[in-house]
Formats: C-alpha cells, sequence, structure tokens
C-alpha cells in the first residue's frame, strides 16, 4: 500500500518539480526575450536577408518569365530559334509597360556590359514589330545575333546563383555553369581584399606597439594621475570619428602641420615636402589613432587587476627587471592583449570612413566597394557577397585565433 | 503700365497660392555655391510668388536614396537635381514620374518649350535646367605661359607640376583621348573599342605618377589654391566662383571640355507633386534660367535664357556670357558626355580603372 502511495508521491513531486523547473526556465527566457527579438528585427534578419541577396536575384526571371522559361531549355551553344526571339519580343513589350525594362537592363550589362542600351532602345521599338521576330529584332539592333547576349541573358536568369560570389572573389559564371577567372584587368577585389587584411593586420600592431606601454603607464601611477590621463585617452574617444579623421587631414596634408615644421626644422625642402595622407600611410596613422582606445582600455582593465606583489616577489627571488617583466607580468596580460587585438582587428576590417576620407587610391579598403556598389552602381547582389566573403574570413580568422590564443582567454574587462 | 500688370500678377499668384493653402516642398540638389545659386533664382522669387515653402536639402548625387524612398513606400522628396544618367536610368527603372515638355511655359520669345530647350535637354521624366562642363584649370599667378590645349595637360614635360584628376573613368578616358589627338566627335566609337580603351588607359599612365586624385566637386579649387596641383580638372562652376568670389588667380583651359546636364526629376509617389510640378515649370522658365545665370557659371538649358543672361549678382563688371560652357568660343573642341556609353560600359571601366589605380 505505502509502496504505492510512495510512487504516486515521486511521481507527483517530479511533475512539480518539472513545473516548478519549467516556470524558472519560461521566467528567464521571458526576461531574455526583448532583447532577442530586438536582435532578430534589426540585426539577424535584415543581415541575413540582404546576405541571401549575394546568391539569389530574381529580377531577370521575374521581369522575363517567358524567356526565362525558354532559356532553361536552350543548350547555350546553338542558334537562337524563333520561339526565343518571340518570348523575348512578349516579354519586353509587358516590362517597357511597366518601366520595368531598365532593371533587365541593368541586369544583363552585369555580366555582359555594352547590352543595357541594347535593351532599352529595343524595347522602345518591340511593340510595333512583327513576326518573325528572329528578323525583325536583329533589324533593330543586329548585336541581337551576337550568341553572346543570349548566354548574357541564360546567366542572368538563373534566381540562385553563384555570380556574385564569384564576382567577389574576381571570377566569372559563364552561361555553362562553369566558373573562369575574371579578365586581368577587372580582378580588383583580391587586390583589396589583402589590403584590407594587410591594413588592419598593421593597425593591430601598432595600436598594441603603442598602447601597451601607455596602458602600463595608467595602470601603476597613482589613481589621481591616472585617472587624470584616461580622460585623455577617452576625450579622443569620444569625438567623432569624422573630427578625428579631418584633423588628421589638416595635420597631414602637403601643406599642414607636420609638413610645416618639417620644412621650418629644414628637415626637409619646401618644393619636395611629404605625401603623408591619400596614400596607405595617411590610413595608417589615422586608423591607428582612432582605434588606439579600443586597445589601451582592455588592456588597462586587466593590468590595474595584476597585484604588483607578484612582479616583486620575483624580483626577490632574484629575476632582472627584464626577467620579471617577460616572465611574469607579459604573460598576466595576455588576456587584455587578445581582447584588445581582435577587437582593433575586426574593428578595422570594416572601416570605411577613414579609408574613404585619407585613403587617396592606395589606401582605400573593400568596405569602399562595398559602399561603392550599394550607393553607385547599386549592385547591392554584388555588395551582399563582398560583405559575405568578408564575413567569412573574419568568422576564419576569429576560429584560428581561439585555436592559437584560445576565446576563454580572452578579458573585456 | 508694365509695374501695374506685374504687381498684379504676384497678388494674383500670391491669393492662388493662399487659396490653396500653403504648401511646403522638399528639393534636393548638390549644395554649395550651386544650391546657394537655385536658392537666389528659384526658390526666393517663386516663394514670395505663391506663398508656398521650398526646403533645400543637399545629396551627393546617385539614385539609391530615391530608390530606398519609392521602393519602401515613403517618399520625402518632391524634386531633385540628378545628372543625365541618373534621369534617364531612374525613368528605365521606373523610379520617376513621367512628364511632358509641352505643359511647360513658352519661352519669353513665345518659342514652344519642346523647341526652346537644347536639344536632348528634356527627357521623358526630367527637365534640364542647366549645362556644367568638366574643364581643366591652372593657377596663372603660378605658370606664367599656362595651358592651351588638352594635350598639355598631359604634357609634364612642358608644363612639369602635379595634375588633379576626378577618381573615376568618367571624363578622364574621354580627355586622354582628345588630348592622344582623337577630334572629339570620335571620341566614343574610340572608346567603344578595346584597343581605343588600352590607348586611354596608356594616356592617364603618362601622368599617373604625378596625379593627385579628388573625389567631391570642392576638392579642385582648394587644390590649386594649396599649390598641391599645378593643374587639375574640375567643374567650371566652381572655379569661376574661386574666381568671382574669392579673386583666385585661376584660368580655365576650355579646350576639350566635357559638357553635361544636370535635369529635375520627381520621384514616383512624391508627397506634394503639384506644387513641386509648379515648381519644376517655374525654376525652368526663362527668366529664372537667366537669374541662376548671375550667380554661378553653368549655362542655362533654354536657349530664349541665352541672351538676357546679366553679370555676376555682385561684380556688374563681370559678363557672365563669356564663361559659360555653351559659349560658342569655348565649345571650338567640345565634347557631350555620352549617357549610353556610361550606362552601357561603367561597371566594366570602372572595375578597370580601380584595377589600374591599385597597380
Amino acid at each position: 500500500m505505502t509502496s504505492t502511495a510512495d510512487v504516486i508521491d515521486d511521481k507527483l513531486l517530479q511533475k512539480r518539480l518539472d513545473k516548478a523547473m519549467f516556470n524558472r526556465r519560461l521566467r528567464a527566457f521571458l526576461l531574455v526575450l526583448p532583447i532577442l527579438l530586438f536582435l532578430l528585427v534589426v540585426f539577424i534578419i535584415p543581415i541575413g536577408y540582404f546576405l541571401f541577396q549575394g546568391v539569389y536575384d530574381k529580377t531577370f526571371s521575374s521581369i522575363m518569365p517567358q524567356t526565362t522559361e525558354i532559356l532553361s531549355e536552350w543548350d547555350a551553344t546553338s542558334e537562337p530559334t524563333e520561339e526565343m526571339f518571340a518570348a523575348l519580343a512578349v516579354d519586353m513589350v509587358v516590362a517597357r509597360e511597366n518601366k520595368t525594362i531598365g532593371k533587365v537592363a541593368t541586369r544583363v550589362n552585369r555580366d555582359l556590359p555594352g547590352t543595357r542600351s541594347l535593351f532599352t532602345s529595343t524595347a522602345r521599338k518591340v511593340s510595333k514589330l512583327e513576326a518573325p521576330f528572329k528578323e525583325s529584332i536583329p533589324d533593330v539592333k543586329d548585336k541581337w545575333n551576337d550568341i553572346e547576349v543570349w548566354q548574357a541573358m541564360k546567366t542572368a536568369s538563373r534566381k540562385f546563383t553563384p555570380g556574385y560570389y564569384a564576382a567577389a572573389l574576381d571570377l566569372k559564371l559563364k552561361s555553362d555553369g562553369s566558373i573562369v577567372r575574371q579578365d586581368e584587368k577587372r580582378r580588383i577585389h583580391m587586390i583589396l581584399m589583402k589590403r584590407t587584411l594587410q591594413i588592419s593586420f598593421l593597425v593591430t600592431v601598432f595600436c598594441l606597439l603603442l598602447g601597451y606601454p601607455i596602458a602600463y603607464l595608467l595602470a601603476t601611477l597613482p589613481t589621481k594621475t591616472s585617472n587624470l590621463l584616461l580622460i585623455l585617452v577617452l576625450l579622443p574617444f569620444w569625438t567623432s570619428i569624422l573630427v578625428r579623421t579631418t584633423a588628421w587631414i589638416a595635420m597631414l596634408q602637403a601643406q599642414g602641420v607636420v609638413n610645416d615644421l618639417l620644412v621650418f626644422f629644414g628637415i626637409t625642402a619646401d618644393d619636395a615636402r611629404f605625401s603623408l595622407i591619400y596614400n596607405k600611410l595617411g590610413t595608417l596613422i589615422a586608423m591607428t589613432h582612432i582605434l588606439l582606445p579600443f586597445m589601451i582600455l582592455p588592456l588597462y582593465s586587466v593590468m590595474k587587476g595584476i597585484p604588483p606583489s607578484y612582479v616583486r616577489a620575483a624580483k626577490s627571488l632574484g629575476a632582472t627587471n627584464w626577467t620579471a617583466f617577460w616572465r611574469i607580468y607579459a604573460p598576466q596580460t595576455i588576456p587584455g592583449l587578445g581582447a584588445g587585438a581582435i577587437l582593433v582587428f575586426i574593428v578595422a576590417i570594416g572601416y570605411y570612413i577613414t579609408p574613404a576620407l585619407v585613403g587617396g587610391q592606395e589606401g582605400t579598403m573593400i568596405s569602399n566597394t562595398i559602399d561603392g556598389h550599394m550607393r553607385q552602381s547599386l549592385n547591392w547582389n554584388l555588395a551582399a557577397a563582398l560583405a559575405g566573403v568578408l564575413m567569412i574570413v573574419v568568422l576564419f580568422l576569429y576560429w584560428l585565433y581561439d585555436r592559437i590564443v584560445g576565446i576563454d582567454n580572452m578579458k573585456l574587462g | 503700365m508694365k509695374k501695374v500688370t506685374t504687381l498684379l500678377a504676384a497678388g494674383l499668384a500670391a491669393a492662388v497660392g493662399v487659396a490653396n493653402a500653403a504648401e511646403t516642398i522638399t528639393v534636393v540638389s548638390w549644395g554649395g555655391a550651386y544650391t546657394k545659386s537655385q536658392v537666389e533664382a528659384y526658390h526666393k522669387p517663386w516663394m514670395a510668388a505663391t506663398g508656398n515653402t521650398v526646403v533645400s536639402e543637399d545629396y551627393n548625387g546617385g539614385l539609391s536614396e530615391v530608390k530606398a524612398q519609392v521602393e519602401a513606400g515613403n517618399v520625402k522628396w518632391d524634386l531633385i537635381d540628378v545628372e543625365l544618367s541618373d534621369a534617364i536610368r531612374g525613368c528605365d527603372e521606373g523610379l520617376l514620374e513621367e512628364i511632358n515638355i509641352d505643359d511647360f511655359p513658352a519661352g519669353a520669345d513665345g518659342t514652344p518649350a519642346a523647341d526652346d530647350f537644347l536639344p536632348g535637354t528634356y527627357t521623358d521624366c526630367a527637365v534640364a535646367n542647366i549645362v556644367w562642363s568638366t574643364i581643366f584649370a591652372y593657377d596663372s599667378s603660378k605658370m606664367e605661359n599656362g595651358p592651351s590645349t588638352i594635350a598639355d595637360f598631359f604634357d609634364t614635360a612642358n608644363f612639369p607640376g602635379k595634375r588633379g584628376l576626378r577618381k573615376n573613368p568618367k571624363a578622364n578616358l574621354e580627355m586622354a583621348l582628345m588630348a592622344d589627338g582623337v577630334a572629339a566627335d570620335e571620341v566614343y566609337s574610340v572608346l567603344e573599342t578595346e584597343e581605343g580603351i588600352e590607348r586611354a588607359f596608356a594616356k592617364l599612365d603618362s601622368i599617373k605618377g604625378d596625379v593627385v586624385w579628388w573625389e567631391a566637386g570642392a576638392q579642385p579649387p582648394q587644390l590649386l589654391a594649396d599649390g598641391e596641383v599645378a593643374m587639375t580638372t574640375a567643374y567650371n562652376g566652381r572655379i569661376f566662383n574661386a574666381v568671382a568670389s574669392e579673386d583666385k588667380p585661376f584660368e580655365i583651359v576650355w579646350d576639350g571640355q566635357i559638357w553635361d546636364l544636370d535635369l529635375w526629376v520627381m520621384p514616383k509617389g512624391a508627397p506634394n507633386k503639384e506644387a513641386a510640378m509648379e515648381f519644376m515649370k517655374y525654376s525652368t522658365g526663362t527668366e529664372a534660367l537667366a537669374a541662376q545665370a548671375s550667380w554661378i557659371s553653368y549655362g542655362p538649358a533654354r536657349k530664349s535664357s541665352s541672351p538676357l543672361v546679366g553679370s555676376f549678382h555682385n561684380k556688374p563688371e563681370l559678363e557672365m556670357a563669356g564663361h559659360m560652357p555653351t559659349a560658342p568660343d569655348n565649345l571650338k573642341n567640345a565634347l557631350q558626355n555620352n549617357f549610353d556609353f556610361w550606362a552601357d560600359n561603367q561597371d566594366q571601366l570602372n572595375e578597370q580603372f580601380n584595377a589600374w589605380l591599385a597597380q
């Protein structure tokens, strides 16, 4: 009797426990729900949607449905048939009426330069054309006889396409689905990607070299003095990036403060002033200055927590200053160093205002190209693909960092 | 008598404006001296005549904001000052309202609008207000025997010094070819070919080491003033204003100029369509265009405005006519920017240009 009651009691208890646990979890979940929703709505969904555009483009297939259908059966090598021309004519009439022909023209022009006006000018006349379209359409522009145009349309008609990612990597998607290297004169993205990594790496190294002694000083001085110095670190941090960047322009330009001083002290001649800005050097100087607080602050907070007694103990056991520093002090600063380095590097890799203003021709980075595709060429798909590649590179470096230094080793404060 | 009619007309217009309940339209343009010329010549008189308000906003060109507004169905702008390439592209993509040139007022001499506007200065969606030009300029106080032809710009042996060029293949490739001896009317047919592009890049390559690249229109006059460059390409109005307002010793070389248009367009679904349309008609009228020319040296798009162009607004001795891109003397060796060529090839040429820069 009693045993059965015990079992029932146990079950009941288990149930109650489960319920209590569930309620706790629910409460915890409800507490993080707002931030989760916030992240989802303003971060994950938009960015996900945007990155999706890097592989998805329905411009051509939605505006030119008939052509798309017939092109999917075409082998991309035989001569275009009357049916293909007829489908093109039908789609063009509709696209002309809906004012969407410009979108199609822009889309195909990305794959085959020089076709934009082919589409817009033919569309203007297409409603007056009569069958056989295989003759009447090329009569408007004989370029329609060119099989390249049809191949470009076939490439553009793919909804899911690796073409943009290929372009982001200086490759080219051909109509038969194969991928080849881009024409040598147009290979630009890999150059910029390498340069972006190089600049970010150098900026991180410079920030480390400059920031480490400053952080050490801040952490070891008496609180009163160090607080004052900390304000000097934070003050630029609170100033607008634009203001700091333009201030560097005033400092570094040929007729700027630095060059004036160099001329004044006779280090250089008046007509041989140094080019300190509108090149890679300018980008490096300005970005190092702007990102320096990102290195100093984590280093400072970690150094602050290192008891001075350790170094004293090392010295009392006979270590020289040098050994005490390298063997005892420096290893303890690794978490702050790692945090600072990764912060600076990741912020630097996506930097764009400063290189745009002071980079000139050799100091601009991949984000400036992404910006150009967003605002000028309006090629958002390619911008998405470039951003995707950049994100993959960052994630890879993050993974590498985790393998070498270990992410648990990072301390932000 | 004439004064009375003008007064009456103004009063009537004001009354009509009040009856319509004063509206506020948002007009977007390029900022700086150019927007100022529009405010003085278009906005102020129109506001006085109709009682409506014009809010002026600045932008940096391009269609991205228009595209975003129209596609989100949340249009904030009523009228935008755009380049020809954007006017045509926006129209093709259905981002802009269509207009009918026959609705526009006839010229002061009675010529219908369709004939009064210079050829090619209006499209299905846009009406031009001004003709502007990319020229090159130098500081005459630093060069006694200054350059006189486009070939001199590329001749660093006889005219040593840095060169300012816009960081964009547009205009640079054309100028390079003209400097290499290609006649203006053949430039684009040469550029259509692979060899032509090679030739233009080769010419640019010959001065690449001496080039300072600029991006914003305000930069070239500054580069010249600072002595950063010996000569630079620039928009003619910017150089003119530096000369007229700041007494800079700059000299414009018109040989090999490349002229282009700025046009009004209305985004699809503009919030104050009717008032904005009235403003568009007013501001492209004969008088308004002529008045604008006294503030900046961009040529009016209407033929009937040219005879009315006077002198610079605060310098009666400075006649504007000779400083316009459209002045006959300045058009001797000139090229009109070919929109179709650039619409077809700009993505490819931008990439090639950027790759060339990075080498």
